[in-house]
């Protein structure tokens, strides 16, 4: 097992990250390496350096030192977002008004395929109703994007994330703004895509609970990686221990379905 | 009455060029200002307006000095004036990063300013110039249909060839960056076609009112269109039926077509408006609406 595993390579590598902000430190000594198949939670407080983190990774942020390998390939010269999927906040930074329909958001995913000076065809309409079908949005297809709830609205950014077909979807709070009842098929959902596409996921949040009954790997960050490992070893780690890497109190919830 | 009006577009020259440039601006100006009013930059047709006046200015005064310049067409000064704004606020607001809308007054003030000098060095205004700031059909010549009709050529097939790019800018700029498009490169050329159409524009509806065609019909059209192409076309509707609503009143009531113009996109904003009221249930004009489709 442990060598089957050692087998498989990382799809997000990250060797000795430093950054840092002003005089601040956001990140430090970051190794983490994100394997084919993984579905990796990354939990922190907030300013614990997540977003910037992802931003690293995702060559939006330029890390002072250390490396970023995506698929073996270094970030700064990385050229095949279209394996990557990413669906930030959008919930609750959203411009509502924007006249978009859902199909019109989602087809932006297929831009960078598409290329310069041409225009949808037949084929990458389908893709798009595919991916609306795997979020189980196709009905709001001509809606549009402000007219949905938060839930539906982080679904199609999902879609959009899905339908260049990525080998890893990448995905920010996404749940910021959504209420609990929404969150909880969100999270079954990802669960769904990662056991059925065989997707890796890397999914950011806060929220410690919920998180550990969907994800198979746990890296908690506050400045450094205080924890990483597989979901059970994470919920033998004793609760003192979380909190002091919180700063205060922590309640795991137990969550059984 | 429609055949006077045939009889008299056959006759008079400067009829059939007022159409003809009024046609293309009415597609133009809503085109860009779909996008432009999309990425909340509204005010930037404005500035722009601004500096293109202190162009033409410009071209006025160096006539009055020299034979060279007299022969002319100020557009074209105009628009070197005006692309060189657009260039310039899109470093100024690399300059106040956080402060981006400073580089609209900045722009727009010195546009003024130069303007003024120009003018008070030329020995105030003429005429010409007055045509320059609230429009006037009547001074649209051949020589400037033709450089509306290239401008046209230029920014359709621009926006032809950019359109997905630009939506993708202008909706969030962080997928574009993840979709490999280069946003800084593409959004400097879409401001110099924007300051192309001002500077091309302002003969017909005046400098004063040319960020009116950019914005109106794009606001009336945001609120009845579903989706993004919706929103585009409806634009162009509302701008072409603006332009020759306009025109017609213009000519029939003997009012300033520039004004009357603008005045008929206001029309068509606040129709736009009452419709979408009168569409909406009762329960949505309380909490904001829910759907188009009901």
């Amino acid at each position: 097992m442990m060598e089957q595993s050692r087998l498989k390579e990382p799809i997000i590598s990250i060797k000795n990250l430093y950054y840092h902000y002003g005089q601040a430190n956001v990140l430090e000594n970051i190794n983490l390496d994100v394997k084919k198949g993984d579905f990796l939670g990354l939990v922190g407080p907030n300013g614990s350096g997540k977003s910037t983190l992802i931003k690293c990774i995702l060559g939006l942020q330029q890390a002072q030192k250390g490396e970023v390998l995506l698929f073996g390939e270094q970030a700064a010269k990385f050229r095949r977002w279209d394996k990557i999927g990413y669906v930030s906040q959008k919930a609750s930074s959203f411009n509502t008004s924007f006249p978009a329909t859902v199909f019109e958001v989602v087809s932006m995913g297929l831009f960078g395929k598409v290329g310069l000076f041409r225009f949808l065809k037949r084929e990458h309409r389908i893709k798009v109703k595919e991916a609306l079908e795997a979020v189980g949005m196709d009905a709001y297809s001509s809606r549009n994007i402000g007219e949905l709830s938060g839930g539906q609205q982080q679904r199609v950014f999902i879609a959009r994330a899905l339908v260049s077909e990525p080998e890893l979807l990448i995905l920010d709070e996404p749940t910021v703004g959504v209420d609990a009842l929404s969150a909880d098929t969100f999270y079954q959902m990802l669960k769904d895509l990662h056991r059925e596409r065989n997707m890796t996921l890397l999914l950011v949040t806060h929220d410690v609970g919920v998180m550990s009954d969907y994800v198979t790997n746990v890296a908690c960050l506050n400045k450094t990686l205080h924890f990483h490992g597989k979901t059970d070893e994470f919920e033998k780690v004793s609760k003192e221990k979380l909190s002091s890497f919180y700063g205060h109190k922590v309640h795991v919830l137990d969550h059984t379905h | 009455m429609e055949g006077t009006l045939k009889m008299a577009f056959f006759q008079f020259e400067f009829l059939q060029n007022a159409l003809m440039t009024g046609l293309m601006i009415g597609l133009i100006a809503p085109v860009l200002g779909v996008f432009i009013v999309v990425r909340k930059q509204a005010l930037i047709a404005d500035a722009l307006s601004h500096i293109t006046l202190a162009g033409i200015a410009a071209n006025l005064l160096l006539g009055k000095w020299s034979t060279v310049f007299a022969g002319v067409n100020p557009v074209y000064m105009g628009m070197v004036f005006s692309v060189s704004g657009a260039l310039l606020i899109e470093r100024l607001r690399k300059v106040y990063k956080h402060y981006e809308e400073l580089a609209i007054p900045i722009i727009m003030s010195a546009g003024i300013g130069l303007s003024v000098i120009f003018i008070s060095l030329a020995d105030g205004f003429n005429t010409d110039l007055f045509n320059y700031l609230f429009g006037s059909i009547i001074s649209v010549t051949r020589s400037d249909v033709w450089t509306i009709f290239v401008v046209m050529v230029v920014v359709l097939a621009v926006i032809w060839a950019l359109y997905k790019e630009l939506f993708v800018l202008s909706f969030d700029e962080e997928q574009a960056k993840l979709s490999g498009i280069k946003g800084s490169g593409i959004l400097l050329v879409f401001m110099a076609m924007t300051a192309l159409v001002i500077a091309a524009s302002m003969k017909i509806v005046g400098i004063l009112l040319v960020s009116s065609l950019m914005t109106l019909p794009v606001a009336a059209s945001i609120r009845v269109a579903r989706g993004f192409k919706q929103a585009f076309i409806l634009s162009v509707i509302f701008g072409e039926t603006a332009v020759i609503s306009g025109l017609i009143l213009s000519y029939y009531l003997d009012l300033a077509s520039g004004g009357t113009i603008v005045i008929c996109s206001v029309i068509i904003l606040l129709l736009a408006i009452s419709y979408k009221k009168w569409k909406m249930t009762g329960e949505e004009k309380i909490y904001g609406p829910k759907s188009y489709d009901r």
